[in-house]
């Protein structure tokens, strides 16, 4: 019998063109995601190298981070024009490059845009087994359907768009088993804040990680995605959860899936890249799903995680200098004093959307806590991004949108939106962000944004009470 | 690429642990499509504080910057590395970096250097004076003091930065298995070729 391997060394041994003596591998990647911000400089180097496109046919490109996600047409169904040149000028310049090259393009009033994590596995162009590569790092998103994804730089996205392959070494594996059942008020969301916070925001470093255990089997295909999204807040390469039928059913019939005889072959092997008993990781870390509560950040690193009843950590409480002095640069920086409770933190913005948490289950949490409700008077700015433009297709096909903007939300175009401080969408400097997004940093939600990050039905709950809020308060 | 070997000047004294990619470049600088120019907007929010090791003239146009663990972590823009290329720094010295920003500063020549943290707290110290020495051929980070600090680095990558090698032309030599590969994968695999929609 073979030796046992983990569903990481499964894929990774399929995707091998050549390997090098020093052990760096030339990888055949099968899927490549392209928006509007990493790219310019690619297609550049392309042409001006003279190089084409290998495989147009394994890529899709689709814009999202830095277009505004206000009304894209006008009421006679014409474009309205990007207010901002040199955003303008970056749209134009995908939307140049990609027919030139071959290469299909979603156009940004096309039904199916949306921030290129949701649109892939959407249409079903992202699959169990498949290396995926974008110039994003929370590619690793798509390894909630079993795929080993990661972000890739602009020279590398420009290494694939000519050869369809990367030189990479292999990485070290690591599982992060969860096990038990998720208490009430508990979402995939706080579940991985809650690994962020356990591991660090660099205790993936050098590793894949596989999500297993009963808690990430029972989690549906949007819940796995919001998880391995995250992957790389905890400093990981890739996430990966074991396809499943749950996965299955999910992509069966998606338009770019396989279909007939392809689809049978296909299930098949995916039924085949399981980790199989008596595989070993370099890394094994278990964690209790009894022990995660509804989640919040309190600093400026994803690590800083706290359950929603905590206090404000004092910095001279941490053991290491280095993060004693991180902390105290983080406190500065969120205007938080340590003590305080993370309930009595007032809010100013609400942000629901990103390649985290901007899909339908992630709109009807939040819809379920907002429904007969309003924002709070204190909460200036509350903005619901879908992920694409299917998403708000299908929530406003079940009325979600009317919850959302009876509660004082405005009902926004799919796109990145505030999850980066880019496009016309960002917190105002000082002021306070309760966010479904996946980065604390300083800055990232617009320079001096103070952002805590949680879960779509706690960012509901915060918009009502207009306050850092328990969500399970809000039990029906 | 530019080939490189030897790295000496003054070193930015920074020694933050998980400067991520937004601080080292905002994303209000992303808008470009173009690599150049982007050293403007290089640390934007450290530059923020007055007294900032990046507009003291002692270290004008210093070539090295020495950090905590985790630099580079976040966002996989490779703009990080370039705004860090147009400020003029052509090394980063820390005890760890995320994989994506070490392959992003490959690709662009800049060296990441993984010392132990003895060895970043003993240059933080001298950078404040004294100039630091980087030899790649040796693979030793050095001072005017005679400490000694020995690096690794893949062979591979050592090769293509000494040589100025391009990655892409590289790969391109392997054109052929690229297209056994393929073969193979078409009939294994057929339904990866995705649906036309
Ligand atoms: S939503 Fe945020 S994290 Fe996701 S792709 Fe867009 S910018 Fe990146």
């Amino acid at each position: 019998m073979s030796t046992p391997q983990t569903l990481y060394e499964k894929i990774w041994n399929a995707h091998v063109v050549e390997q090098r003596d020093d052990g760096t591998c030339l990888i055949f990647i099968d899927r490549h995601l392209v928006h509007e911000v990493t790219s310019p400089q690619a297609f550049e180097g392309l042409r001006a190298a003279g190089r084409r496109v290998r495989r147009p046919d394994l890529t899709l490109a689709v814009p999202d981070h830095n277009l505004p996600t206000t009304a894209r047409l006008d009421s006679h169904g014409q474009p309205i024009p990007i207010a901002d040149p040199e955003s303008a000028q970056q749209l134009e310049a995908l939307e140049r490059n990609a027919p030139e090259f071959g290469i299909k393009y979603i156009h940004a009033s096309d039904a199916k845009q949306g921030i290129v994590h949701v649109v892939g596995p959407e249409q079903g162009f992202s699959l169990p087994g498949t290396t995926i590569v974008c110039g994003d790092s929370h590619t690793a998103c798509h390894g909630g359907l079993g795929a080993l994804a990661f972000g890739i730089g602009t020279s590398e996205v420009e290494h694939v768009l000519a050869t369809q392959t990367l030189q990479l070494t292999r990485s070290k594996s690591m599982e992060v088993r969860v096990e038990g059942e998720l208490r009430a008020g508990v979402s995939a969301k706080d579940v991985v804040l809650h690994i962020t916070g356990v591991l660090g925001a660099a205790g993936g470093s050098g590793h894949v990680i596989e999500y297993t255990g009963s808690v990430i089997r029972a989690l549906s295909v949007e819940g796995r995605l919001t998880i391995s999204n995250m992957a790389i807040e905890h400093g990981a390469r890739a996430g990966l959860v074991a396809p499943d039928d749950t996965t299955f059913a999910y992509i069966k019939g998606r338009p770019m899936a396989p279909s007939g005889a392809d689809w049978d072959a296909a299930v098949a092997y995916w039924r085949t890249l399981a980790t199989d008993p008596g595989a070993t990781y370099d890394k094994v870390v278990s964690i209790d799903a009894a022990d995660i509560a509804p989640s919040v950040t309190w600093g400026t690193s994803p690590e800083d995680v706290l359950p929603i009843t905590g206090i404000v950590p004092d910095p001279s409480s941490f053991a290491d200098p280095s993060k004693q002095e991180a902390a105290r640069k983080s406190l500065e920086y969120m205007g938080l004093t340590p003590g305080t409770r993370m309930t009595d933190i007032e809010v100013q913005n609400i942000f629901i959307g990103s390649c985290t948490n901007s899909r339908i289950e992630d709109l009807r949490a939040a819809a379920e806590i907002l429904k007969g409700r309003k924002k709070a008077a204190n909460v200036k700015w509350a903005i619901v991004v879908p992920g694409s433009g299917l998403v708000k297709q299908q929530a406003e096909d079940e009325g979600l949108d009317r919850i959302f903007t009876d509660a004082g939300f405005e009902w926004r175009e799919p796109g990145c939106s505030a999850c980066l401080g880019m496009n016309p969408d960002k917190v105002p400097a000082g002021e306070r962000c309760a966010s479904t997004s996946n980065r604390n940093f300083v800055g990232r939600q617009g320079p001096g944004a103070r952002t805590h990050l949680v879960s779509p039905a706690m960012a509901a709950a915060a918009a009502v009470a207009g306050k850092l809020t328990d969500v399970r308060a809000f039990a029906n | 690429m530019k080939a490189i070997s030897r790295v000496e000047g003054r070193a930015y004294p920074v020694g933050l642990k998980n400067i991520d990619t937004d601080v080292i470049i905002p994303a209000v600088w992303l808008k470009t499509i173009s690599r150049a120019g982007l050293g403007k907007g290089a640390f934007e929010s450290l530059r923020a504080v007055p007294g900032n090791v990046f507009d003291d003239p002692e270290y004008a146009g210093a070539p090295i910057l020495i950090a905590g663990d985790n630099f580079g972590c976040g966002s996989s823009r490779e703009h990080a590395a370039w705004a860090m290329a147009d400020l003029g720094i052509s090394a980063v010295i820390a005890p760890s970096f995320s994989d994506i920003f070490s392959g992003n500063a490959f690709k662009n020549g800049l060296l990441a250097i993984v010392l132990p943290q003895a060895a970043i707290d003993r240059l933080m110290e001298v950078a404040r004076t004294d100039e630091i020495h980087i030899d790649l051929e040796t693979q030793t980070v050095t001072t005017p003091f005679q400490d000694r600090f020995e690096f690794e680095i893949d062979p591979f990558r050592k090769h293509c930065l000494i040589n100025g090698v391009d990655e892409i032309g590289l790969t391109l030599k392997s054109s052929d298995a690229i297209s056994v590969y393929e073969a193979k994968l078409s009939a294994n695999r057929p339904w990866l070729a995705p649906n036309p929609v």
